[in-house]
């Protein structure tokens, strides 16, 4: 353990003077040193500053259950040498560096555009020529017998756009690369200055069924810059809208791989069920994705006693019928043949390019920050992890009715002991040269949020990293000797974000 | 007269129906209300009215596909006997004609969707030809079978011959063909558990797939032609397993009216109960399906 690394905890800032700043050369055996003893990257991306490019990387260990930051600085070169060969997870971070940036990684295996946008000069700094999106050079087989299958960006049903090039061999998938970009807005160039109602607006939009997920990584960013403390009452509340976001989700999802595989009662008793569940949440906010709950210091909206009797009373009832829903799944021999043994991931693949959430889970990998980084409410009331070991289609449908089982537990239990009064305590300014990394768990995986202030406590580079981000590889991995048409499946089990990639 | 009359309107004005009745099925086994019984027809009136965008690398093939397979479809209708009455047409030999009809059909629509040269319907041409291959088989094993035991080679005289008598005598063989017909009729007309109907992913879809560029009139005749295919494999089906007539003519048309919606209903039943077979899954159950008519053909010829 010789790695030199700032250590800090979920939602805490640092100062940016104490950032080991490392020559290029120490800054990859320091990374490589830290992935080898058991250190995973949560984040890994540029900031400009007086013409110079410092690269940060954010790791995390689940053992010692703290964050770690390096950086180090292009030293005014645009090229720098690649860590894909020996660590596949840092392999789209990369990409995305030298898209944005117009740095070479050398030695990178797969230099490919990200989101086919222009390079940066700096964030905020305007886009230069517009790119073609989806123009590239696709990996192709070679073959008489091989033939090549284009899917999308627009597609037969209202899904988002994004591009799959599937290499066939009659039926048997032999390559998907998957090409995204077209929901790219531009995100983090906008998200710097002083903390703003819009800033806010803007986080709830990065991925629209994540917006508990990443409203409240930004509120626990600014809190941590802010050294401002969230009251109980607020953390309770933040940890009910999560869960009920993650219960609304995983419902859709059990009800739309159930779809996929044709079998239409659980298809359709989890589309109204989802529904009650999004009313649970809008019943607490008025929206019913929770828009507006979450705001730095802690939420904007409290649960009366009887409200609180009302959610529960409601709760079971979704719950009771959800179970009764997802039973029919597990008793129908034929929806089994189809979700066993489809889309394969191992748990050394899984490791390797670095998954998160249920579809890391579903491969038997034990991570989840609830646990690993706790935050908020999940430090003082814990939340049991569930894992899979087959990393197939049924695992992760699996793995999501278990989660949806222990997030009712969780937030009944919750609803029963809502503490203290006050549910928001005022936020001050964020402090100058500052950096603060926060974590959370959203229903899709780990969402990490990285924000860099300047001397004037304004934000000058603010990171998202969706959980999408690190699973898109995971879908085409799966694909690797599936059936073409178990495609739709596949994807659905993994049901990742396009916005919230493309940002 | 009346009842060749009562043919005609049937064939005609039926089929959509059925379609009706399977998704009100489905739509009760879900939780649903569903959409109207009569929801197929608006569909219909709806696809009839509507203009055409047609690809510019496409040939007559792909004009042609969509109405010569209704039209196949429809002369097949004349072959065919509905309850315990005769066919509008009947010869010797109509049963190959009858299947082949159904392949001509099939041929069209495949080269039709091959016309557009897009890789989707390419697939769903490739699947379809394949799992119709070894669907054909069944059908013929069953036609063999009825003409071993009435002596006929027309369908008329074959169906009408399967009566409650000879139920009683073989009963085992015209269980084991109806078993295999049954999978037929719900591979051929693309029902699950071989094909979803309502699917919107291309990549799974078979029959669907090889339509998805046919639009408007040529799109409603595609649909219309389904259904009435639909409609005579079940019927098929219905005078094998409804081996008595009451005597009675119209009572005898009633019988038959009912007992479709009711095979409908049990189409509408499967479709909820189970999934989607994994598509390297259907040719093992169509060589079942084959295998049992070959076995009512064994234990009628030994």
């Amino acid at each position: 353990m010789s790695a030199t690394l700032c250590l800090t905890q979920n939602g805490n800032a640092i100062r940016r003077a104490d950032i080991p700043l490392l020559s290029p050369d120490r800054f990859q055996e320091n990374l490589v040193e830290a992935l080898d003893s058991g250190w995973r990257v949560v984040s890994y991306f540029g900031v400009p500053e007086g013409g110079e490019l410092f690269l940060h990387a954010v790791l995390s260990s689940k053992k010692e259950g703290t964050l770690g930051v390096v950086a180090t600085s292009l030293e005014g070169k645009r090229s720098f040498p690649s860590l894909t060969p020996c660590a596949p997870q840092v392999h789209l971070f990369e990409r995305e560096i030298a898209e944005e940036y117009g740095v070479t990684f050398e030695g990178h295996p797969w230099p490919k555009p990200v989101r086919f946008q222009g390079p940066l000069t700096s964030p905020g700094g305007p886009q230069h020529k517009p790119v073609p999106i989806g123009v590239m050079d696709f990996y192709r087989v070679e073959g008489s017998e091989i033939h090549e299958v284009a899917v999308g960006p627009v597609h037969a049903g209202i899904i988002e756009p994004g591009h799959f090039r599937f290499q066939c061999h009659g039926e048997e998938v032999l390559h998907l690369e998957i090409s995204l970009g077209y929901q790219h807005r531009g995100l983090e160039r906008r998200l710097v200055g002083k903390p703003s109602g819009l800033m806010l607006k803007q986080m709830e939009t990065i991925a629209g069924d994540t917006t508990i997920g990443h409203t409240l990584c930004y509120a626990m960013v600014i809190e941590g810059l802010a050294g401002a403390r969230v009251p109980a009452r607020g953390h309770v509340i933040r940890g009910i809208a999560m869960e009920l976001e993650r219960l609304a989700n995983h419902t859709g999802d059990l009800g739309a791989i159930s779809g996929d595989v044709g079998y239409l009662p659980t298809a359709s008793f989890c589309g109204r069920i989802r529904g009650d569940f999004l009313n649970l949440t809008a019943e607490i906010c008025g929206s019913r994705f929770g828009r507006s709950l979450v705001v730095p210091g802690g939420v904007n909206f409290d649960l009366t006693s009887e409200m609180a009797a009302k959610l529960t009373e409601r709760l079971r009832a979704a719950g009771k019928d959800l179970a009764g829903a997802v039973q029919l799944l597990w008793d129908t021999p034929s929806v089994m043949a189809r979700l066993e043994g489809t889309g394969t991931v191992s748990d050394l693949v899984a490791a390797e390019i670095g998954l998160v959430g249920p579809a890391a889970r579903a491969c038997g990998l034990n991570r989840d920050i609830r646990r690993d980084h706790p935050f908020g409410i999940y430090s003082m009331s814990q939340i049991p992890v569930v894992t899979a070991r087959t990393g197939d289609v049924y695992a992760r449908t699996l793995v999501r009715w278990l989660e949806a089982e222990k997030s009712l537990e969780f937030i009944e239990e919750q609803l029963h002991q809502l503490p203290g009064v006050s549910v928001r305590e005022p936020v001050g300014a964020p402090a100058p040269e500052s950096l603060a990394v926060a974590l959370t768990e959203g229903w899709r995986g780990e969402v990490c949020h990285v924000a860099l202030t300047d001397h004037a406590g304004a934000i000058s580079r603010y990171k998202v990293t969706d959980p999408s981000f690190h699973n898109w590889t995971g879908l085409s991995l799966a694909l690797r000797g599936v059936q073409i048409s178990d495609f739709p499946l596949c994807n659905k089990s993994f049901n990742l974000s396009y916005c919230g990639f493309d940002l | 007269m009346a009842d060749m009359l009562l043919h005609f309107l049937l064939v005609l004005v039926m089929p959509p129906l059925l379609l009706g009745v399977i998704g009100k099925t489905k739509a009760a086994f879900a939780g649903r209300v569903g959409a109207p019984y009569l929801q197929p027809y608006y569909d219909l009136a709806r696809l009839f009215r509507k203009g055409v965008v047609i690809s510019d690398t496409t040939t007559w093939v792909f004009k042609a596909g969509p109405v010569i397979t209704l039209a196949a479809t429809m002369i097949a209708a004349l072959l065919i006997p509905f309850g315990k009455h005769a066919a509008p047409i009947s010869f010797d030999g109509d049963m190959v004609l009858f299947a082949y009809l159904f392949a001509l059909g099939r041929f069209f629509t495949t080269s039709a969707a091959l016309d557009t040269g897009s890789s989707f319907e390419g697939m769903g041409s490739a699947r379809e030809v394949t799992f119709s291959c070894l669907a054909e088989p069944t059908l013929f094993f069953a036609l063999i079978t009825l003409t071993r035991l009435s002596g006929s080679l027309s369908l008329t005289p074959m169906l009408n011959y399967v009566t409650l008598p000879l139920w009683a005598d073989t009963g085992a063989a015209l269980l084991l063909m109806l078993a295999g017909i049954f999978v037929v009729l719900l591979a051929e007309n693309s029902r699950i558990p071989f094909d979803d109907p309502n699917t919107h992913l291309e990549l799974t879809m078979i029959h669907e797939v090889m339509v998805l560029d046919h639009s408007g009139p040529y799109f409603g005749a595609i649909l219309y032609g389904a259904s009435v295919k639909l409609f005579l494999l079940g019927a098929l089906f219905v005078n094998l397993a409804i081996p008595f007539s009451s005597g009675n003519t119209y009572l005898d048309w009633l019988l038959f009216v009912a007992c479709m919606v009711a095979l409908a209903v049990s189409i509408g039943v499967v479709e909820s109960v189970m999934a989607r077979l994994r598509l390297i899954r259907v040719p093992q159950l169509l060589v079942a399906a084959m295998i049992l008519t070959a076995f009512s053909l064994v234990l009628v010829v030994r």
